[in-house]
């Protein structure tokens, strides 16, 4: 029998995810890549498994997908994380009042918690600020965010997905109304050429807007960068949150020698120029050093930004973009009348793989195959599998 | 008040079915916080969008982004361009490690070093050790330093001439398993790196420690193999009569 062709657009956390489940449903996969795998916003960010703590409270539906997902990647992904766990810290009075909020959203969601005195919290994080109060644990991770889906582009290249990185989409094939594949440039060679497809699903995040533009459909996706600094120096062994409905530069994400600290929000109309406001690295230093007074004297590595794809009205005027959710969706453009054509945006690097499932169902349902999702339990391939 | 300044961005170009790589010279208007890598990526989108690399954390974790800044092998996200102090940057892909385009250099080689033994990942951390486990965590584990970016295999002169060399960053990962075997066994490593194009072809030049981005110190790395083996080789010869 024939194979289903399936083009993926975008080389991120989603699109690798999405190559890896469509692979094990039994269809021909390629995904073109303009830059390295990872390029985007998959690799820049913060580095957190997420247990979903942070979403509880005013966004349930993602707390729970990542506490699922956290679950899963763990299962399947071994060796991925360092084993750590996320503390979230209370230095005030409102903070410690919030906590009781905190806990019961997070047991509605599945979350497990455990509530530590002061006392312990220092025992565990010794370089906590002086004034903290109680922390909740939970099962949050320190990820390393290129490596973790490069075992997905690792094992779906295993089983016979072609990965065409420098590869840029130019135009989009259409025959009438129906989507039927991409003209790419290989940057390699500057070789221009037709890439034929059954389907064509649009993975690229915050530049899904502009392969959504096209095609000629609506994609409501808000380009919304976040700033992160990394200090060197191990400051913490856990990953450190402040105990507060979220904010800027309240969270402290230990990984390798380094502590990252993030991150801010502000929205752009174009993810390839998101500057690095100087006032936003400042405030890195000052909340982190709120909760790891170090974080001020430590000597600085790196600080840049990265574009999240939230889903929110594309030229909205302008907003943090902290009041989006962090929840994904799949659109399938045959609402607007064009056939062969799928879009995955939103969402986060721990959600990628629940995002994959999703877009995979749709896909598989378009084409009429039946095939369920092997992903959940599916052992990946260790990244290093990737470069053979 | 940001300091701008011009800078010229000297870039070694290449395309598959090119005969050679040619320099191509990029003006830019840098800041005090540009580095190397938002540079070249201001370049990509506003002035030659076929220009390549690859990058990804931002941050040196990922270890990507490694290429021969003004001849020295560092991570572009980490190097400041104003910082460098000269009017022109010189901007080269990694040396001893196959070109594939413009900065982009093929890793696979790099990568097959690591089949025998197999890479570990996590190391038991030696930071904050004093601190008391958090229930259900069984022991601190967190990434190892090597972020396997290559920059000490394009500045090793024995890479360069000797092919089948096991090179620097492999080395290193190899001592790590001696030092830490966690679950693996040092006595296959010890034997992998035991040869003439392992451990004793090191000339000991100490480049490779010299531009690691990552503290993970092969020269070291290598010198404590040779340590171990002979240590061992005089354990067998006369320590257990």
């Amino acid at each position: 029998m024939e194979k289903f062709h399936a083009l993926i657009i975008g080389g991120g956390g989603t699109g690798g995810a999405l190559a890896h489940d469509l692979a094990l449903r039994g269809l021909q996969v390629t995904l073109v890549e303009r830059g390295e795998v990872t390029s985007g916003t998959t690799g820049r960010h913060h580095g957190l498994l997420h247990a979903g703590g942070r979403y509880a409270v005013k966004d349930k539906e993602s707390a729970i997908e990542c506490i699922e997902e956290n679950l899963i990647l763990k299962k399947t992904m071994p060796g991925s994380f360092e084993h750590n766990d996320g503390l979230f810290v209370a230095l005030s009075d409102e903070n410690v009042e919030y906590s009781h909020l905190f806990i019961e959203s997070c047991e509605e969601c599945g979350i497990p918690t455990k509530r530590l005195t002061r006392e312990e919290a220092l025992r565990l994080e010794p370089n906590l600020s002086p004034e903290t109060k109680m922390a909740v644990q939970i099962p949050d991770a320190s990820m390393d965010a290129m490596r973790l889906a490069l075992r997905w582009f690792a094992t779906a290249k295993h089983n016979g997905a072609q990965i065409k990185t420098y590869t840029e989409v130019i135009s989009i094939l259409k025959q009438g109304n129906t989507v039927t594949g991409a003209r790419v440039t290989d940057h390699t060679s500057g070789q221009e050429y037709e890439i034929g497809a059954d389907i064509v699903i649009n993975a690229a995040g915050p530049w899904s807007g502009q392969i959504a533009d096209m095609v000629g459909v609506e994609v409501p996706i808000k380009p919304s960068p976040g700033v992160m600094l990394a200090v060197r120096g191990r400051l913490c062994n856990m990953v450190i949150n402040r105990l507060a409905p979220s904010g800027d530069g309240d969270i402290i994400v230990p990984q390798r020698g380094l502590s990252v600290v993030g991150t801010t929000s502000w929205v752009v109309e174009d993810p390839d120029n998101l500057g690095l406001p100087k006032d936003h690295v400042q405030k890195m230093y000052d909340e982190g050093g709120k909760l790891i007074p170090l974080v001020k004297e430590a000597p600085f590595r790196a600080a840049w930004a990265a574009a999240r794809p939230l889903i929110g009205p594309r030229k909205a005027e302008a907003d943090t973009g902290r009041e989006l959710s962090r929840t994904f969706k799949c659109f399938d453009h045959i609402d607007e009348g064009v056939e062969g054509f799928v879009t995955i945006t939103g969402g986060k690097a721990t959600t990628a793989r629940g995002m994959a499932e999703a877009t995979a169902d749709v896909v598989c349902q378009k084409l009429g195959i039946d095939a369920s999702c092997r992903t959940r339990e599916e052992i990946c391939l260790p990244h290093t599998a990737y470069y053979d | 008040m940001m300091a701008e300044q011009q800078v010229q961005f000297k870039v070694l170009r290449y395309k598959q079915g090119q005969a050679s790589p040619t320099f191509q010279t990029f003006n830019l208007t840098v800041n005090e916080d540009t580095t190397v890598l938002v540079a070249l990526q201001d370049i990509r989108r506003d002035q030659d969008p076929t220009l390549i690399l690859r990058h990804s954390c931002h941050h040196a974790s990922c270890g990507t982004c490694g290429m021969k800044i003004n001849g020295q092998e560092q991570l572009s996200c980490v190097v400041k361009a104003l910082d460098l102090g000269t009017q022109t940057v010189m901007v080269e892909p990694l040396d001893n490690l196959p070109l594939i385009s413009d900065l982009v250099v093929d890793m696979n080689g790099f990568y097959d070093r690591y089949t025998t033994p197999e890479m570990m990942y996590l190391r038991e951390s030696e930071f904050l050790t004093e601190a008391d486990l958090p229930e259900g965590i069984e022991k601190w584990l967190r990434f190892e330093n090597c972020v396997e970016c290559g920059c000490c295999v394009s500045a090793c002169p024995i890479a360069g001439s000797d092919a089948e060399y096991l090179g620097p960053a492999a080395l290193a990962a190899a001592w790590r398993v001696v030092a830490e075997p966690r679950e693996s066994n040092p006595q296959e490593a010890l034997e992998w790196v035991d040869n003439e194009h392992g451990c004793w072809r090191c000339h000991a030049a100490f480049e490779c420690s010299e531009v690691c981005p990552s503290d993970v110190d092969p020269a070291g790395a290598i010198m404590s193999l040779r340590g171990e083996l002979t240590r061992r080789k005089f354990r067998r010869l006369f320590g257990r009569r």
